[in-house]
């Protein structure tokens, strides 16, 4: 098998003849843990997304703060898969599709974990997050928003899939 | 830019409280921000929950994660997931070369714009 693509130093290098100044990734020593409080079959879970996914019916998202980078947005989780799609260009288009939302949003897996019983359930919506070249502006406002909706979820878990 | 901010959204919740697992495609990004519990699968940008249209196969990798959720005992904890991707690793070649662009021409103008305009706003101090 050979190595994963190291996407750090491959970007700098394409991005190089157009910038001087390298992009400096976020970079933590330590990272938090929280162990499960009780097992999934009993958890509420929520899914959280870098995928712009977006419902054909519009109707089904609410509290949309796209700003110029940056900001959170929500969908209903009972939205059918084949009722979803998503315009993001951000992908290898070369390789692979986003034709299949379970690809990057496992939300029918998710539901048949439900009804298999092996999470306890989900939250009644799932939440997105635009991507900002400023971290601090998704530190400082994006990431107490997410929280805060999921708080108000009662989320106990989360699944989180970038693109 | 998705990985890191899927990332730091990780790590945001679990400290405060709620566990968390990403899956992930981009393993340097997602490890070197470092995150408490991480699914990687070796595949192209897009596709970090399993092949498209391989139900079997994305229902296999949410089960890692959730395996993870419950043996894990330390942060940074990674699970590679035993799938190669079908149509061979040509694309790891390939991806964000001059030779094959990432965004095609329409797609760059208006990121470049979007970074534009964020510029502007910081440098008059709204951001």
């Amino acid at each position: 098998m050979s190595s994963p693509v190291r996407y750090i130093d491959r970007i700098r290098e394409y991005y190089l003849p157009l910038y001087n100044n390298p992009y400096k990734w976020a970079h933590y020593e330590d990272a938090p843990f929280t162990p499960l409080k009780k097992p999934l079959a009993e958890s509420r879970v929520v899914l959280i997304s870098t995928s712009e996914i977006t419902a054909r019916d519009t109707a089904r998202e609410e509290g949309d703060d796209r700003q110029s980078g940056g900001g959170v947005y929500t969908i209903a989780a009972d939205v059918p898969a084949d009722q979803l799609y998503t315009p993001t260009p951000s992908f290898d288009k070369h390789a692979t599709t986003m034709e299949d939302v379970g690809a990057f949003y496992p939300t029918s897996a998710l539901h048949e974990a439900v009804e298999s019983g092996r999470i306890g359930s989900l939250t009644k919506r799932f939440h997105g997050v635009y991507n900002a070249y400023s971290q601090r502006h998704t530190r400082e406002r994006d990431l107490p928003e997410v929280l805060k909706r999921c708080r108000e979820d009662g989320a106990e878990v989360a699944v989180l899939t970038p693109v | 830019m998705c990985h890191q901010t899927v990332s730091l959204v990780a790590r945001y919740l679990e400290a405060n409280g709620i566990p968390t697992v990403v899956f992930g495609a981009a393993r340097d990004i997602v490890e070197h921000v470092g995150v408490p519990r991480f699914v990687h699968s070796d595949f192209p940008l897009g596709s970090p929950c399993g092949e498209p249209h391989n139900a079997a196969q994305q229902r296999e990798i949410l089960e890692i994660g959730f395996k993870l959720l419950e043996r894990a005992f330390v942060p940074r904890t990674t699970v590679q997931t035993p799938f190669k991707w079908s149509g061979g690793d040509a694309w790891k070649d390939l991806i964000f070369t001059q030779a094959q662009p990432f965004l095609d021409a329409e797609d760059e103008k208006a990121w470049l714009e979007r970074k534009e305009h964020y510029r502007k706003l910081k440098a008059e101090g709204k951001r």
